[in-house]
C-alpha cells in the first residue's frame, strides 16, 4: 500500500470541488480541424457508452493574470456562469442539471476550462451554450461581489486553512523570481480582494476568443458530425483577427539553492518537497522531455522506485517518498521530489539521502531492468487512459493549449519507448541543488510562551 | 475501435453476464473489446465494522498488507512483478466492505489474475511491511490530525454512533494503532474472506470461459463461510447537539446530519430525490444557491444520504469564514426546515427527478467504473434488473412521496452539528 503525495504538484482550481486529474493516454483515430474563426476543433471517438465529453479550452491561465491582479484568470471561471445577454444567469447550469449532465471548469497556469459531459443527443445545445458565453457575457456588480467572497473561502478552505498548502505557496513563489508561475492560480489574498467587474471584463475581452480556444469532444460521436456541427453553432463568433500573445518574463538560470521553512502548531507530521526548475514538454530540446518524465517514475513513481526502495524499504528513514515531472507547461516548468521521514528522523537526513540518490543517477545512470519496468509502467498508461473518454478529453486539451499538437499526444508513447538509459542520466542533471527550492514543512518550534498567553497568528 | 448500434434506451441488464465457475463462484461480466483492458473488482462483507474492539484500523491494516508480499513474493518483489507488467492492483476497507480493485492490459490478462490469487489467497502478512504500512497509516493519521475537514469529521462520527462500530476511524488511531498485531490481521482475513459473501464484476476484453476458470483459481480454495461478528442497527445519535473543537484558522468548517433513510426502505428512492433538492445537486441545489450563490457563504456545500448496512443517516458540510459560520448555518438549517414543512416545488422535483435519470449513464462510461457499480449494486442485495428498474423507480416519485420523504428525512430539522474552527455566534 501507499499514501498520498505530500506536497503535490499545484493542479487546476476547479470551479466545484472535483476530483478528476488528467491522466497519459493515446489510441483512438483523433480527428481535428480549424475553423475560419480561428477555433481549433478535436474530436476523440468513444462509442462504449451513449454519453459525449464536451469541452471548450483557451489559452490563458493563471499565468496570464495582469501584475497586481493576480487570481483573474480564476475569478473569471467562476464568472462565466454568471449569465449572458441571450441567457440569464444559471439557465445553462439549469439545463445541463435537466440532462442529468455534470460540468464544471478549471484555471490553471496556462489554461482556463469548461466542460459538460452528456448523453450524447445534448452536444448540439452543449456547444450553443457555450458557443454564446465565449462572447456574450454579462456581468453586475450584484453577481460579481458575493462570488469575490466564494473566491475568498474557496481561498481559506484550499490554503489558508491547510499550512503545507502556505509552504507549497511559498516554494512556487520562490522558485519562480520572475516567471508568473510563482504566483498561485487562485491569487494572493490582498490581490483577489480587489478584483471587480472592469478587470473580470478586460480580461474576458482579450483571452476569450475564437483564436484562442479549442473545442475538444470525446465520446460516442462520428468526427466529421462533430466538425460540421461546431462549424455551424462556434462559426459565427467573430474572429479577432490574431490570438492574443501570452506576454511573460523569462525565468533567469537559477544559482542558487533556496530552502523554505514553515512551521506551524497545527503540523504535526513533517513533510520534505524540494522542486526543480527544469524544461517543460514544450521547452525542452527533442526527448528532453520524455527523459525527465521516464526520470520521474524511476526515482519516484510507486514502491519499486529508487527513492522508496532507498529511502522507505532499505534506510527505513522515510514512510513515503515519491517524485512528479509537471511537463504539461507553455513555459519552463516543475520537477518535484518528496518524502515523509520515519519518527526521529530530521529532514536535514532526509535532504541529504534524497541529494545521494539524484547524485548517483546523475553519475551512474539507472539499472537497466529498473529503467525498463518504467518504460514499460509509462507507456501502459497511454493504454489505461483510454478507457476514460474525460481522461483523454483532458490529456488532449491540456497539451494543446500548452502549445503541443495532436501528432505530440499521439506519439508520446513511441518517444518514451524511445529513451536511454543514457537520457534518463543527461536529465539527472537537471536535478542540480542550485535549480532548486526546498520546502521544510515542521511543528512549531517548542512553545516557550506562558500559560495564558494568546495563541500565535497563523502562519503565512 | 468497434461502433456499436445504439438506441434509445438500451437495456444496461442485457449487457450483463452472469458467468458461474465449475466452482461456483459467480461474477457479473460486461465483455467488451473496444480497449484492450481488462478491469475487476471484488468486495468481501466485513469492512472496519468487523475490527475488534479496541482495534480500529484492522480491516485498513489488512487491504494495505495484500499487496505487500504474498506466494513466492516478498513486498519488493510483488511490487516488481506487477509493475513489470504494468498490473494495476489494490485494496481498501470501507465500512462494511473490504474491497479489492485490479486492472491490466488483456496481453497479461493471464498473470495479473495469477498475482491477485496470491494476494488474496496467500498474503504473506510479513512483519516487516506491516511495521511500515502501519508507520505510513499513522504518518497519514498525523498529517490530518488538525486538518478542519478531518477535525470536524471525526467529531461527527464519534457523536452519531458512540459505542458503535460505526462510530470508530476506519484507518484506525494513532492511540491504538501501534497494537495492531499480525495475529488480528490473520484472524480478520480467515473470518472474512470467503465465497458466501464474495461478489465479483469484470468489464473488458474477456469471454466468459476464461473469466471461470480463472474466478476458480482466485477464490475457489477460500472457505464457504464467512463467520461474521453481528453488526447491531443503530440509530443516529446527537441530533440537536453542537460540538465546536477550536482550530486556528480563519473558517470554519462545518459538518451537519440526521437519522436517514435505510437503502431497502420503500422512501429511499424518494429521499434520494428530496437530498438531490437539498444539496446533492451541484448547481442546481437549494443549499448552493442560498449559501453560495446569492450570499457567497461558501465555496462547498453539500448534503449527502449514506447507507450502511446497519445505520443510515444524512450528512452535510459547508466550510465558511468564522465571522460568518452562525449565518450559514442558519441558512442550511432554514432550508432544511421549510423542505421538512412544505417540501419541494413541483418545478425542483421535476428536474431532481430529470437530473438523477439522465446523469445515471454517466456511471457507466468506463470499465472500472462500470466493475464498481455493478459490485455495489450486488453487495446491496439487488439483480442485475435493478440496472433498467432505477430509473423507473426514479421517474415514479409523487410529490406525495417526495413530501413523505422529507417529512421523514428532515423531521423536527434538528441536526448534529460539529465545527472545527473559530466560528463566532455558535
Amino acid at each position: 500500500m501507499s499514501i498520498g503525495h505530500s506536497a503535490a504538484a499545484p493542479g487546476a482550481v476547479f470551479l466545484t470541488p472535483s476530483p478528476a486529474s488528467p491522466g497519459k493516454p493515446s489510441g483512438p483515430a483523433i480527428a481535428q480541424a480549424k475553423l475560419a474563426n480561428g477555433l481549433d476543433v478535436v474530436v476523440i471517438p468513444d462509442h462504449r457508452a451513449p454519453v459525449v465529453t464536451h469541452m471548450v479550452w483557451y489559452r490563458n491561465g493563471s499565468a496570464d493574470d495582469p501584475l497586481g491582479k493576480s487570481g483573474i484568470a480564476h475569478f473569471l471561471e467562476h464568472l462565466m456562469f454568471k449569465g449572458t445577454k441571450n441567457n440569464p444567469q444559471g439557465k445553462f447550469s439549469e439545463l445541463v442539471a435537466d440532462f442529468g449532465g455534470q460540468e464544471n471548469a478549471f484555471t490553471a497556469n496556462d489554461y482556463t476550462a469548461y466542460f459538460q459531459r452528456v448523453a450524447k443527443d445534448h452536444l448540439a445545445v452543449c456547444m450553443e451554450y457555450e458557443a454564446d458565453r465565449m462572447k456574450n457575457l454579462v456581468l453586475t456588480d450584484e453577481v460579481v461581489a458575493p462570488e469575490r467572497d466564494v473566491v475568498l473561502e474557496e481561498r481559506r478552505m484550499r490554503t489558508d486553512s491547510d499550512p503545507s498548502d502556505l509552504l507549497n505557496e511559498a516554494v512556487q513563489a520562490a522558485l519562480f523570481t520572475q516567471h508568473p508561475y510563482g504566483k498561485p492560480i487562485i491569487g494572493w489574498n490582498h490581490e483577489i480582494e480587489g478584483l471587480g467587474r472592469d478587470d473580470a471584463l478586460a480580461y474576458y475581452d482579450r483571452f476569450y476568443t475564437p483564436e484562442n480556444a479549442i473545442l475538444v469532444v470525446a465520446g460516442d460521436v462520428a468526427p466529421q458530425e462533430v466538425i460540421d456541427l461546431a462549424q455551424k453553432i462556434y462559426g459565427p463568433v467573430a474572429s479577432r483577427g490574431a490570438a492574443p500573445k501570452r506576454t511573460r518574463p523569462r525565468e533567469p538560470e537559477p544559482r542558487a539553492h533556496r530552502l523554505v521553512t514553515l512551521s506551524d502548531e497545527k503540523v504535526e507530521q513533517p513533510s520534505h518537497q524540494s522542486v526543480f526548475l527544469v524544461p517543460s514538454y514544450r521547452t525542452a530540446a527533442p526527448g528532453q522531455a520524455e527523459a525527465l518524465e521516464v526520470l520521474a517514475h524511476l526515482l519516484g513513481g510507486g514502491q519499486t522506485s529508487l527513492m522508496f526502495k532507498k529511502l522507505v524499504m532499505d534506510e527505513k528513514i522515510a514512510v513515503a517518498a515519491g517524485a512528479h515531472y509537471q511537463g504539461t507547461a507553455v513555459d519552463d516548468t516543475r520537477f518535484y521530489v518528496f518524502a515523509v521521514p520515519a519518527p526521529g528522523v530530521t529532514l536535514e537526513q532526509l535532504d541529504d539521502a534524497i541529494d545521494k540518490i539524484i547524485a548517483q543517477v546523475a553519475e551512474h545512470g539507472v539499472n537497466e531492468a529498473d529503467f525498463h519496468r518504467a518504460k514499460t509502467r509509462l507507456v501502459a498508461e497511454a493504454v489505461y487512459a483510454q478507457d476514460n473518454q474525460a481522461t483523454l478529453a483532458r490529456w488532449y486539451g491540456a497539451s494543446l493549449a500548452t502549445g503541443l499538437t495532436i501528432e505530440d499526444v499521439a506519439h508520446w508513447p513511441e518517444r518514451i519507448e524511445a529513451v536511454t538509459a543514457e537520457d534518463v542520466k543527461k536529465a539527472a542533471r537537471w536535478l542540480d541543488k542550485a535549480r532548486s527550492v526546498t520546502g521544510f514543512l515542521l511543528p512549531a518550534a517548542t512553545p516557550t510562551r506562558l500559560e495564558g498567553d494568546v495563541d500565535p497568528a497563523l502562519a503565512g | 475501435m468497434t461502433a456499436r448500434a445504439s438506441t434509445e434506451n438500451p437495456s444496461r441488464a442485457a449487457a450483463v453476464q452472469k458467468v458461474v465457475s465449475k466452482g461456483g463462484i459467480e461474477a457479473w461480466l460486461v465483455e467488451d473489446y473496444a480497449v484492450p483492458l481488462v478491469a475487476l473488482e471484488f468486495a468481501f462483507k466485513g469492512g472496519a465494522a468487523q475490527d475488534p474492539i479496541g482495534k480500529p484500523g484492522v480491516a485498513t491494516l489488512l487491504a494495505g498488507l495484500l499487496d505487500e508480499g504474498a506466494g513466492p513474493y516478498d513486498d519488493e518483489a510483488f511490487h516488481r512483478a506487477l509493475d513489470e507488467d504494468a498490473i494495476e492492483l489494490s485494496f481498501s476497507a470501507d465500512r462494511d466492505v473490504l474491497t479489492g480493485r485490479m486492472q491490466t492490459l488483456s496481453r497479461n490478462i493471464g498473470r495479473a489474475f495469477e498475482l491477485l490469487r496470491l494476494a488474496v489467497a496467500e498474503p504473506r502478512l510479513d512483519p516487516g511491511p506491516l511495521e511500515r504500512v502501519v508507520s505510513q497509516v499513522a504518518a497519514s493519521l498525523k498529517r490530518e490530525a488538525n486538518d478542519p475537514d478531518f477535525v470536524a469529521g471525526r467529531a461527527f462520527r464519534g457523536l452519531s454512533y458512540p459505542g458503535h462500530p460505526y462510530g470508530l476511524p476506519v484507518r484506525g488511531d494513532l492511540a491504538t494503532l501501534p497494537t495492531l498485531a499480525r495475529g488480528n490481521l490473520i484472524d480478520m482475513r480467515t473470518r472474512t474472506f470467503a465465497r458466501d459473501h464474495l461478489k465479483i464484476a469484470v468489464v473488458g476484453a474477456i469471454d466468459a470461459a476464461t473469466l471461470a476458470g480463472h474466478l476458480d483459481d482466485v477464490f475457489g480454495a477460500l472457505p464457504e463461510k464467512a463467520d461474521l461478528d453481528p453488526v447491531a442497527l443503530v440509530s443516529f445519535s446527537g441530533e440537536g447537539v453542537r460540538d465546536i473543537t477550536p482550530v486556528d484558522v480563519p473558517q470554519s468548517t462545518i459538518r451537519f446530519g440526521r437519522q436517514g433513510i435505510a437503502r431497502k426502505d420503500p422512501d429511499f428512492i424518494a429521499a434520494t430525490v428530496v437530498n438531490h433538492i437539498l444539496g446533492g445537486g451541484i448547481f442546481s441545489a437549494r443549499l448552493f444557491r442560498e449559501v453560495r450563490e446569492k450570499r457567497g457563504l461558501a465555496y462547498s456545500v453539500y448534503s449527502q444520504l449514506v447507507a450502511f448496512d446497519h445505520a443510515a443517516y444524512l450528512s452535510g458540510g459547508t466550510s465558511t469564514k468564522n465571522e460568518r459560520a452562525a449565518e450559514s448555518m442558519d441558512v442550511i438549517q432554514g432550508e432544511i426546515a421549510s423542505l421538512a414543512e412544505h417540501g419541494p416545488t413541483e418545478q425542483e422535483l421535476d428536474k431532481a427527478r430529470k437530473y438523477l435519470i439522465g446523469s445515471y449513464a454517466l456511471r457507466f462510461d468506463t470499465s472500472t467504473k462500470i466493475a464498481g457499480q455493478l459490485v455495489h449494486l450486488q453487495t446491496e442485495g439487488f439483480g442485475v434488473e435493478y440496472l433498467d428498474e432505477r430509473n423507473k423507480l426514479i421517474a415514479a416519485v409523487t410529490m406525495e412521496d417526495a413530501k413523505r420523504a422529507a417529512k421523514r428525512l428532515f423531521g423536527d430539522a434538528k441536526l448534529l452539528v460539529t465545527v472545527a474552527g473559530r466560528p463566532e455566534g455558535m
